[in-house]
This record gives structure tokens, sequence and C-alpha cells, in this order.
């Protein structure tokens, strides 16, 4: 193996430059004479929020746009990629955030999708799947080349699109959010994955806007803000909340303030609560909790561990088989989901693109449609128009919606005015029991303080709220007390300031270590 | 500026396409030898040559105008309604029977129920596979397909038995067609042609149907249960019932066409043992009306009028220039063919600019976030 081949066979990317890249949309400047650089053996972090243009960059680089001014060198050579084909042949490979991969196809299958067949007009599937064990083996993503797509884990698919990026002679990987999808402990598992791509001699663009993974696991970042570059640094040489004030451009609080609120009464009283899963097996067992009004209660999981079923079981949304919920006392157990919120309990659900919001409606239509029918919004069957439109004006004025129109689409929004957009709808109603879902997955740093502010404030003004979360920094700024769910189960209740890493980390895999404690004793 | 050109251009679409379908039905007729300026001139001449020609052509357009505001209802709820035909069938039958029955009632009064008898005949029709689909899951394109079938046999069956016109069954001849409706009953005419009220219903009818679906609740309800049943669920909509009731409503305007055709044309029920025989296939061809019309009841009205004179015109250019009927047949099909591919490259250009627009938006966002990577262009996703 000759200096510059890396373990694959193929060219080493020893350096790769994006000098004074700029590109222009209409009305736009993306990027601004931007520099970028990375060399072989290094985890390069790019940092920036979203609409920073880190996008624009990144995909300029994989040949979907082409820029306006400034070139690309690679290896010292000036290089043009017009196409991702281009990109590919240069040893330039990208992991989408959303997966390219045909569920009812097999990896081999999917690996070997678009490339030629080195016999011509049948398949190769045999020496395709060899060459996955060979690189499998090379890197650790040890993967079955006969499993099925639909069969994988999302930190398997992953894997599957690394090989794809392997397989094609990817020197230079571009990872877009790749750990937004996974749970902790698959992100542990890809860390060691890169870690041994990096030490083989690839070069890896890691794009992210969780600061801690970037601590963890890049050597430089670069910074850049309303497209253009705001610094290159090494990581060693920067702290987390530099590097939050460099993105965002201010000053951000990594810490929330959680004022002094006088408990009140148990406003959502959840007692031995079953419900099943869409697949008909039991998601959530015999859940018991209560939620006093200003409280913050949340409820920390890895993912898919009945946290949604359990939401939706409360609100209605999803049929109760066993146990029952009480709202302010009231049997709301088997209402209609309707009815749940006539009862002035609020839900951010999760996934809100798809159950919180019609991406069809305009702002003002999914501002209302929680009280669509009623007064002032509606009138003997008929809409209000004009009330509607004011009271979504005063919305997206108070909850800073930027948006060009109250008549704007809200499916042409970005991820982070979708969840204002969700935020103001639930929360303006004056909720006595609001239940958030996820409220920050996939927002960027401002975004998330913004959530949070509001979600605090609510607790200030005594609506009991459950705030459903999988990241545990956020379960422990924000909570009052701390649910850990498991398989469906109620692990514990931890007070607050009980609550660390390691014990909410154990409990989330199942353990009670005082339950542990106790049985040790015995 | 340039949004209105774009919005101009979008809103031409559907004239350009037809102007291309024209143009391959030109080499069409030059490859039979006829020449295809006399043929369209005949078309012309025959939909919009005259006030008689003009009334033909409204005559025509009012049942898929009706169809057609039914299907912007059901479509908007995301239910696919083909049962416009057997609707049709069922209201014609429901509002045939009550003039048959009351023949000593004053006109007006006879008029008005029978409506709504062609009315409820096809919410019925178009309820039936509405509850099925809420609550069975049974597919409605399938059902409402079927329900046509078992119309259209139900008609033969009334026509030729229980409901013949006794005049039949005495001279023997026994054409399957009920007795003619008493003079007070037919609608009234608006000029001396043959066009009749039931064309005035109609555009009421689509303005109302653009206050139902944009200015109540319910109409609000059935545009969200058709973009997304999930959220609708949250928002507290009972979606089935919802479901139903957009199945219903298709179908009851398709029946008021059924009952106007009886009551405004024919004056009597008659089959020819098809469904076309007595709808004349509006109960298809309101679809594709309103598709035309973009599934918004005020773009119906010119989009009818507008199949309504090509069905007219078409009349007068086969006899004029002798062709085949077959060719007209063909002709109509290449207009749809063409509108509706023109449609998909419209929904192409609205999301390419929706894409400028957004990348716009999100690149000079400062502080709040958005996620254009997030939601990759279909074209971009299928080129990496």
């Amino acid at each position: 193996m000759s200096d510059n081949k890396l373990p694959s066979g193929h060219t080493r990317i020893d350096s790769l430059e994006m000098r004074g890249i700029t590109k222009r949309f209409p009305g736009v400047l993306a990027n601004n004479k931007v520099d970028f650089e990375v060399h072989a053996g290094e985890v390069h972090a790019l940092l920036g929020e979203n609409g920073a243009g880190k996008s624009t960059l990144m995909k300029i680089l994989y040949g979907l746009y082409g820029q306006d001014e400034g070139d690309i060198i690679l290896n010292g050579k000036k290089i043009k990629i017009d196409s991702p084909t281009d990109a590919i042949n240069h040893g330039i490979g990208m992991i989408h955030q959303h997966f390219m991969l045909v569920e009812t196809l097999t990896v081999a299958e999917n690996v070997a999708l678009g490339m030629p067949s080195s016999r011509g007009f049948l398949t190769d599937l045999d020496r395709v799947s060899e060459r996955i064990l060979e690189l499998g083996k090379i890197y650790g993503l040890e993967i079955d080349p006969s499993a099925y797509i639909w069969q994988l884990s999302v930190g398997q698919q992953q894997r599957v699109e690394i090989i794809k990026a392997l397989y094609r002679g990817a020197a230079l990987l571009i990872l877009d959010e790749p750990t937004a999808v996974l749970t902790p402990q698959e992100v542990k598992e890809f860390f060691v994955i890169m870690r041994q791509m990096v030490a083989d001699g690839h070069a890896l663009i890691f794009i992210s806007h969780k600061l801690h993974e970037i601590m963890d696991i890049c050597d430089r970042v670069t910074v850049l803000r309303d497209g253009e570059l705001v610094g290159t640094k090494i990581i060693k040489e920067i702290t987390k909340s530099e590097l939050a004030n460099w993105m965002v451009g201010r000053e951000v609080s990594m810490t929330r303030e959680l004022v002094d609120v006088e408990l009140g009464p148990a406003r959502l009283e959840v007692k031995g609560l079953c419900a099943d899963s869409n697949r008909g097996t039991p998601a959530v067992r015999d859940f018991t909790l209560n939620v006093h009004s200003g409280e913050i209660l949340g409820v920390a999981g890895i993912s898919g561990n009945g946290q949604k079923e359990l939401a939706e079981a409360i609100t209605g949304l999803r049929e109760v088989t066993g146990g029952s919920v009480l709202l302010e006392g009231e049997d709301i157990t088997h209402c209609r989901p309707g009815e749940v919120t006539e009862r002035m309990l609020s839900y951010i659900p999760e996934e809100r693109m798809r159950d919180g919001m019609i991406k069809d409606f305009s702002i003002a239509e999914n501002m209302i449609l929680r009280e669509h029918h009623k007064s002032p919004f509606a009138e003997k069957g008929f809409l209000m128009l004009k009330t509607i439109a004011k009271h979504s004006d005063q919305l997206i004025d108070r909850f800073r919606v930027k948006t060009p129109s109250r008549d704007t689409k809200a499916g042409t929004l970005s991820g982070g005015n979708i969840q204002k957009v969700v935020l103001a709808r639930e929360i303006s109603r004056q909720p006595r029991v609001l239940i958030a879902a996820q409220p920050t997955r996939g927002l960027d740093v401002g975004a998330t303080e913004y959530v949070h502010a509001q979600l605090l404030e609510q607790r200030a003004n005594g609506t009991a709220i459950m705030m459903i979360s999988e990241d545990l920094d956020e379960v422990m700024a924000l909570s009052d007390r701390i649910a850990v769910i498991c398989e469906g189960e109620l692990i514990g209740i931890v007070p607050r300031d009980e609550a660390t890493p390691e014990k909410l980390g154990l409990m989330m895999a199942g353990v009670n270590p005082e339950e542990e404690a106790a049985s040790a004793a015995r | 500026m340039r949004s209105r050109m774009n919005a101009l251009f979008d809103a031409m679409l559907p004239v350009f396409a037809t102007l291309a379908a024209l143009g391959v039905g030109m080499i069409m007729l030059l490859i039979l030898r006829v020449s295809p300026l006399e043929a369209y001139g005949a078309l012309w001449e025959g939909a919009f040559g005259s006030t008689n020609a003009i009334a033909e052509t409204l005559v025509k357009a009012t049942p898929l105008l009706l169809v057609g505001l039914g299907i912007c209802i059901a479509f908007r709820a995301n239910v696919i309604n083909i049962g416009g035909e057997g609707q049709m069938i069922i209201g014609g039958i429901l509002a045939t029977q009550v003039g048959l029955t009351f023949t000593d009632a004053p006109g007006w009064l006879i008029i008005i129920l029978a409506m709504f008898a062609g009315f409820l005949g096809g919410a019925i029709w178009g309820g039936i596979p509405g509850a099925l689909k809420a609550y069975f899951n049974v597919n409605e394109i399938l059902s409402t397909v079927m329900m046509n079938a078992i119309a259209v046999q139900l008609m033969n069956f009334l026509l030729r038995g229980p409901m013949i016109d006794p005049a039949q069954l005495e001279k023997a001849s026994k054409i399957p067609q009920t007795a003619r409706l008493a003079e007070a009953f037919r609608l009234p005419r608006l000029v001396p042609t043959r066009l009749h009220l039931g064309f005035l219903i109609a555009l009421v009818l689509a303005i109302l149907v653009y206050i139902l679906l944009w200015r109540t609740t319910l109409g609000y309800r059935i545009r969200a249960v058709g973009q997304n049943p999930d959220a609708s669920r949250y928002g507290g909509i009972r979606v089935r019932r919802r479901i139903v009731l957009a199945l219903f409503l298709s179908g009851a305007f398709a029946g008021l066409a059924g009952a106007i055709q009886v009551y405004g044309v024919n004056y009597r029920m008659i089959t020819d043992g098809s469904a076309s025989g007595f709808t004349g296939a509006a109960g298809f061809n309101g679809i594709v009306a309103a598709l035309f019309g973009q599934l918004h009841p005020i773009g119906t009205i010119p989009a009818s009028i507008f199949f309504g004179a090509l069905l007219v015109g078409a009349n007068k250019m086969q006899r004029v220039v002798q062709i085949p009927s077959a060719l007209i047949t063909a002709l109509n099909g290449l207009v749809v063919v063409f509108v509706v591919s023109s449609e998909i490259w419209r929904k192409k250009r609205q999301r390419q600019r929706l894409a400028l627009a957004r990348q716009a938006e999100s690149e000079d966002d400062d502080v709040s976030p958005s996620a254009p990577e997030l939601y990759p262009p279909a074209e971009e996703a299928s080129e990496s």
C-alpha cells in the first residue's frame, strides 16, 4: 500500500480547499467569500445556525449547486465540480441527514444501485457483497449485505450509507447532521467509526449544531454566520460557550434559570395508564404520575420507549387500554381529542410537521386549528376571517415568527418557525396543562433558547407542564422533577437536584439505582 | 411584477395546453384529408357561433359544473368520487318520481321538491361509499365505481318495469322510459333557446360552494381532513364524519345534476341501457372540468363551459367536415391529457419558485432558524 492510498484502496485526499466561495440566490447572498479547508486525518466541524450558509457551501462541494465565485482546490489542483457524479469521481461523498436508501431492497442492492455492474447486463451482487464485507472489516462497519433495509435500525442504515460512499471511493465524507437521528448509544458507536476512518486517513466534514458533539469528536471547527466566514479554530483552543456565542453572534445563555414557583395542586393525574403501539403491542404499561401546577415534569427516555404513545394516550389521540387520566380531577380517559382540547390541555407533538399542523394551510389557518369552531373565530358556523387575521398577526408578532405574511403556507416555513407557530397556538390558549414532546428537536441554539424561555414563562404562570425529551441536557436544565421511562414503564422519578446524567442514563436503560441498592442491602 | 407574470402564465397554462392538443388534433385531421381550418372553424361555430350555439354550450355545461362542484368538495377532502354517473342517475330517478307522483301540485313546489329529491338521492348514493371508506376502510374509488353499475341496473329495471311510461305498455313498444312530466313542472327557460334555469342554479351553487369551503368551519374541516387527517384529529376534528359528509355532499351535487337534466332538458327519464345514455357522461366529464378548474368552484365555471363548448362544437364539426365520431372522442381525450399534463408542469414551476423563496428566506435569516436541508426538493434527492 503506497503512502497516498486509503485502506479501501482509493486515493487519499490530502487537502481540500474552498477559496473565496460566493453564492447568490435571488436577493440573498448565501455564501460571501467563504474559505474552508479540510485535510486528511481530521474531523472538521462546520457549525452555524440553520440558514447560516453551511448547507449551501456543502452543496457546492458536492456538486448540487455551482458557485458564482471562488475555487475548489483538491490536493493543490484546481478542480471543477458540476454534479454529484463529479464529486464522487473526485472522492467526495456525502451522507445526507435523511437516508437515500430503498427500503425494500437489500444492503447489497442498495450499494450496487446506480453503479455499473462488472458483468454488463447481469448483476454482480455477489461481488458487491464481498466488497461490503471487506469494507466492513476495515472500518468496523459490520453489516449483513443480504439484509433488507427495512429490517435495519436507523444506526445500521447509516452504516449502509457510509459503506455506499466508501464503495464509491469516497476519501472525504460530508456528514450532514449525522447524529440527529441516532440514540445516544448509537452516537457513541458512530463516533468510534468516525475515529477509525480518520485514523485511516479519511477527511471528514461534520455538520451539526450540537455543541457537545463537536467538542467531543472534532479536531477543528469552522463557523459560518449569515453566509460569512466567522473563523476557523482548533477545538482544543475554544470552549463550548465561546463556540455558542461565536455561532449566534451574541451572548447565549447555556443555563436556564428556574424561578421559584409555588407548587400548586396536581392538574394532570395519570393512573396505571396502558396503551398499545401502532403494531398492537403494549407500549405504555401501568404508568402512573402526577403533574402539578407550576412545575415542569421532564420525561426522559431513549427514543421509542413509549413516550409518543404516552402523550397520545393522555391527549385522546390513542386508545387507552387500561388505567385512567384525570385533568383537574375530571376523568378524561376516553375523551376524544377535541374534548380533551376543550378542557384546556395543550399538546406540542413530537412530529409537529405531520401531527401538529397542516402544511398547505396558511399560518392564520393553522393558528386556529384548535379553536376553529369556537367564538371569536367562528360564529354560527362561519369563520370570522378578520378576527382570525388579527389573532394570527398578534401571535406572529408576539412569538417572532419569521414569515412574509399570515397567508403564507405553513409548510414553506423553516423548522424553527413552524415550531414557533405550534408553540404560539398551544400557549396562547392559556392551557391548564401543557404537554410538550421533543420541543426543541432540530432547532438551533437561538431557537432552543427561545422555546425554553416560553416553557419557563408558562411554568411561572402556573401551567402544569409535562416535557418529554430525549435530550438529557434539556431535561436536566428545565425540569423540576424527572421521570424516566423505559419500555413503556415508569422506572422512577428523580428530583432535579438529585439527577445526574449517570443516574438518569442507568434508569433510561431500565435500571433503578435505588431499587438496586435496596435489593443489594437485603 | 414577476410574480404577477408567473400567476398569469399559470392561469393561461390550460389554454396553451388546449392549443397544443388542437395542434396534435390537426395532424389527425390532415391524415383524414380534412382541412383543419374548416374543422376547427366548425367547432368554434358550433360552440359559440350563434345565440343558439352558446345556449347549447351552456346547457351542456350545466351538469358538468354541478358534478364538478361536488368533485371540488370531495377532492378537497382527499376522497376520490368516481361515482358521479350513478349519483346522477339516482338523483334523476327520485326527482322524476316526485313529478310523476304529485301530478296536481303547483309547478314551483314540484320543482323545489324534485330538486331536493335529486339532491338527496345523489347524497345517499355518495354517502354509502363515504361511510364504507370512513368506517370500514373500503377504497372509495372502487366502491363509487361499483355504485355506478348498481345505479345503471336499477335504472334499467325501473324504467322497464315499475316506472315505465303507461303509454309504452299500451303500444307494446316498451321503450324503457318514464312518462313525460307535466309542462308546468319544467324548469323555466331563460332566453328563447333551450337554456334553462338550471344553469343559473349551478352558478349560484358555485358561489355557495366557494363560501362553504373557505368561509365556514365545515369547509375548514373538510379541507383540513383532506390535507392532513392526523393533524385534523389533533385539532379536534372528527375525521370519519367529515369523510362521509364530503362524499355525501359530492354525491348530492351530482344527484342535483341528474334532477336538473330531467327537469330542464329531457322532461322524462329514458335509458339506452347505459349510464351515459342519460348522463351524457357528465358524471365523468365533471371530474375533468373540476380538475381543469383546479378544484376551485369558481374556476370550475369556465372549465365546465369550455368542456361544454368542446362537446357541442365537436358535434357540429363532425357534421360539417364528415369525420368519424371516434376522432371527436380522441380529440376530447387529447385535450384532457394535455391539460392534466400541464397541471403537473404548473406544480413543478410552483415548487421551484417555492424552493427559491425558501432558500432566500432561510439564507438571510440570522437568529431564527430554518432548515432547507431538512426538506430537499425531490429533484435534488434523486440526483444524489
